[in-house]
């Protein structure tokens, strides 16, 4: 158990400048998802942390020890890789046990842990076997293990689920979980599959261009996100943005699509006071809209419905909103007539405003 | 209405091509088959002379007939070639040679793998600062012809003492081995999982403990090809034999020279032709036990074949 402090990182392959003072405090037992698309260096974040790659400048700090300059293995760190990366002419035993034959451990101490970690990860009966001979997720159900046996502070996870089919994700989604909850060790976790970040994190940092743009609870990353990138990344289908001007009068904010029609903005919470006439972006997410009038506080958008995109539980309806692709998601028994001009209702309080210039949420 | 079940076949539907493609035998490939067989028959028609040379006798011989199979059969040249063909004033056949040839190949093999496995694990896996000019120098060196080499090697051997020595010749085998090995062992572990790496790193395993526990046991295949490479490189070689090797290690091919080349009397052929024969059957034979893995071994090192 230990915190994880990251302080003003920098990282440079060449002179291309891959992470730029980044800092990060992880507390103790915490789920952290660094969450970003690929290229963002959160992968090399992760590496940076685990040591397994030169840093340029800045410090790490793990469990209130600098380890700037430690090995990999004195730093009391894990890691889970995207390929297993099981050794190939070790059984699983083997495997579980190299890290453990490195650092001399006693061999009845070797026993026993293996066979605990076995115990927590369900793989007793492939004890014997070789990596090859092991489906995708027992695979990676060894590579936790060998992070396990070792008792370590941190666990490192790259894409840890990102080879596995949909179904098996899920699974070993939940069992990370439940695992987290059961050894309250600190966790960093790096994927793309904002899936994977909303349901396992305590806390979600969004990279891009190599600098967190979010740091915040899935909750807070979902419903207020702090800029445009973080909106657009998080949210499947991804959110609406509509361009547009914010018009002031009286204290009142509204704003106004390009064509020239107002859409009211009561209820949203600005985070500083609204400029007049400033030119911004309206984001308002698929599940965020109604084609009737559910909520008091909601207003409304016209919206040209053109097509419907059934998906079973729920329909995805596309159209446009002044020229700007709009998609609203539906129940998947509602009827809707394409194409047609109709007025969609949303609650301006679940929307977000982003500067149209910086992408900054106003 | 769609219709959900599917119509039957009927013979209308199944008429024009159907199943796998009729095989036909064209006047190409005849001739294709044609030429291999006769280019196939006529690089293997040295080897019948030798061969059948071999099996005659000397008065045989003297006839000329070189393409006639033996009249009357005999292995006594074979016997003559191992066990009491001269070289100069020594008749002890070229048996001496064979085991000269052995005790240089062994550690010669071993070794050259060994280092050129370490070198190009280093090279590839660890972030060695240089790595890459160092590489290139390496290579370099594989392309400058060796014979430059050759007379410093001399003075420097001669200095420390092991000129003309088992470890002399050794030690020029694993050195003139090393680019080839290195090029061959730094691509293979290349193109390896980095993860692998990684996970040993965070498990702990240091440079050597990686290397013997983890790699070493993954590089069956390339050892394999090294082995093959080295072998035939190894065994073959006359230059540095005669040069560094010194008169009680000559090899198999410095002897077998020194065996067709003596001029005292009648040049016996069917022993000349028996002793070349058994020189080569060395590499012949790892040919043909590994012809998979040799024309792999092929082409890894076809920058340097």
């Amino acid at each position: 158990m230990a915190t994880v402090s990251i302080r003003d990182l920098e990282i440079e392959f060449g002179n291309l400048k891959v992470l730029k003072n980044l800092d990060l405090e992880i507390e103790q037992g915490e789920f952290i998802v660094l969450l970003g698309p690929s290229g963002c260096g959160k992968s090399t974040l992760l590496n940076a942390v685990a040591g397994l790659l030169d840093i340029s400048a800045g410090q790490i700090w793990i469990g209130g020890k600098n380890v700037t300059w430690e090995e990999p293995k004195d730093r009391g760190i894990g890691m889970v890789f995207q390929s297993y990366a099981l050794y190939p002419r070790m059984t699983v035993t083997g495997n579980l046990s190299f890290g453990l034959k490195m650092a001399k451990t006693p061999k009845a101490e070797i026993d026993k842990r293996v066979a605990r970690a076995a115990e927590i990860l369900q793989i007793q009966p492939l004890l014997n076997r070789r990596p090859a001979e092991l489906s995708g997720g027992q695979r990676q159900r060894v590579a936790i293990g060998r992070a396990l046996v070792r008792d370590v502070d941190v666990f490192l996870f790259d894409e840890p689920l990102s080879n596995l089919d949909a179904k098996l994700r899920t699974e070993l989604r939940v069992e990370l979980k439940r695992l987290h909850q059961g050894l309250g060790s600190t966790m960093i976790y790096v994927t793309h599959d904002q899936i994977e970040a909303l349901t396992l994190a305590d806390r979600i940092a969004v990279m891009n261009g190599g600098v967190i743009q979010q740091l915040a609870s899935p909750k807070e990353i979902y419903r207020r996100p702090l800029n445009r990138f973080v909106a657009g990344f998080v949210g499947s289908p991804s959110m609406n943005f509509v361009d547009g001007t914010l018009v002031v009068e009286e204290g009142r904010a509204t704003f106004k699509l390009k064509d020239g029609r107002i859409v009211d903005l009561a209820g949203y919470e600005f985070v500083a006071p609204p400029e007049h006439g400033r030119p911004a972006t309206l984001g308002i997410r698929p599940e965020q809209i109604d084609l009737e009038k559910r909520e008091p506080n909601a207003t409304t958008i016209p919206v040209n419905l053109t097509l419907v995109e059934p998906m079973g539980a729920d329909s995805l309806v596309w159209g446009d909103v002044a020229g700007t692709q709009f998609s609203v998601r539906i129940d998947g028994d509602a009827h809707v007539d394409t194409p047609s001009v109709v007025d969609a209702w949303f609650e301006p309080a679940q929307a977000s405003v982003f500067d149209l210039a910086t992408g900054a949420r106003l | 209405m769609l219709q959900a079940t599917p119509t039957p076949a009927t013979a209308a539907a199944m008429s024009g091509p159907s199943g796998p493609r009729p095989r036909s035998v064209t006047a190409g490939r005849v001739g294709l088959y044609a030429f291999l067989f006769f280019a196939a028959l006529f690089f293997l028609l040295p080897m019948y002379v030798m061969i059948v040379t071999s099996l005659k006798t000397m008065g045989e011989i003297r006839m000329g007939n070189i393409f006639s199979l033996p009249s009357e059969m005999t292995i006594e040249p074979w016997i003559q070639a191992w066990n009491s063909a001269c070289t100069g004033l020594n008749c002890s056949g070229i048996k001496v040679g064979f085991w000269n040839s052995v005790r240089i190949l062994i550690p010669s093999v071993i070794l050259s793998i060994f280092v050129g496995s370490l070198t190009g694990y280093a090279l590839s896996l660890w972030r060695v600062r240089g790595a890459n000019l160092l590489f290139a120098v390496l290579l370099l060196g594989a392309f400058l012809p060796y014979q430059v080499f050759i007379y410093p090697l001399v003075r420097i051997y001669s200095t420390v003492g092991i000129y003309g020595t088992m470890t002399g010749i050794v030690v020029t085998h694993i050195i003139f081995g090393l680019p080839l090995m290195t090029l061959l062992f730094r691509n293979y572990y290349a193109s390896l999982p980095i993860e692998l790496f990684k996970a040993a790193r965070v498990d702990g395993g240091g440079f050597f403990q990686i290397f013997f526990r983890l790699m070493l046991p993954m590089s069956t295949p390339i050892v394999i090809v090294a082995c093959i490479l080295q072998v035939t490189g190894i065994w073959n070689d006359f230059l540095f034999g005669v040069i560094f090797a010194g008169r009680d290690n000559l090899p198999m091919t410095v002897q077998l020279n020194n065996i067709v080349n003596s001029t005292q009397g009648e040049k016996l052929y069917n022993v000349n032709m028996a002793a070349t024969i058994l020189t080569a059957l060395v590499p012949l034979v790892v040919y043909f036990i590994s012809g998979r893995w040799f024309v792999r071994g092929i082409a890894a090192g076809a920058v340097k074949g």
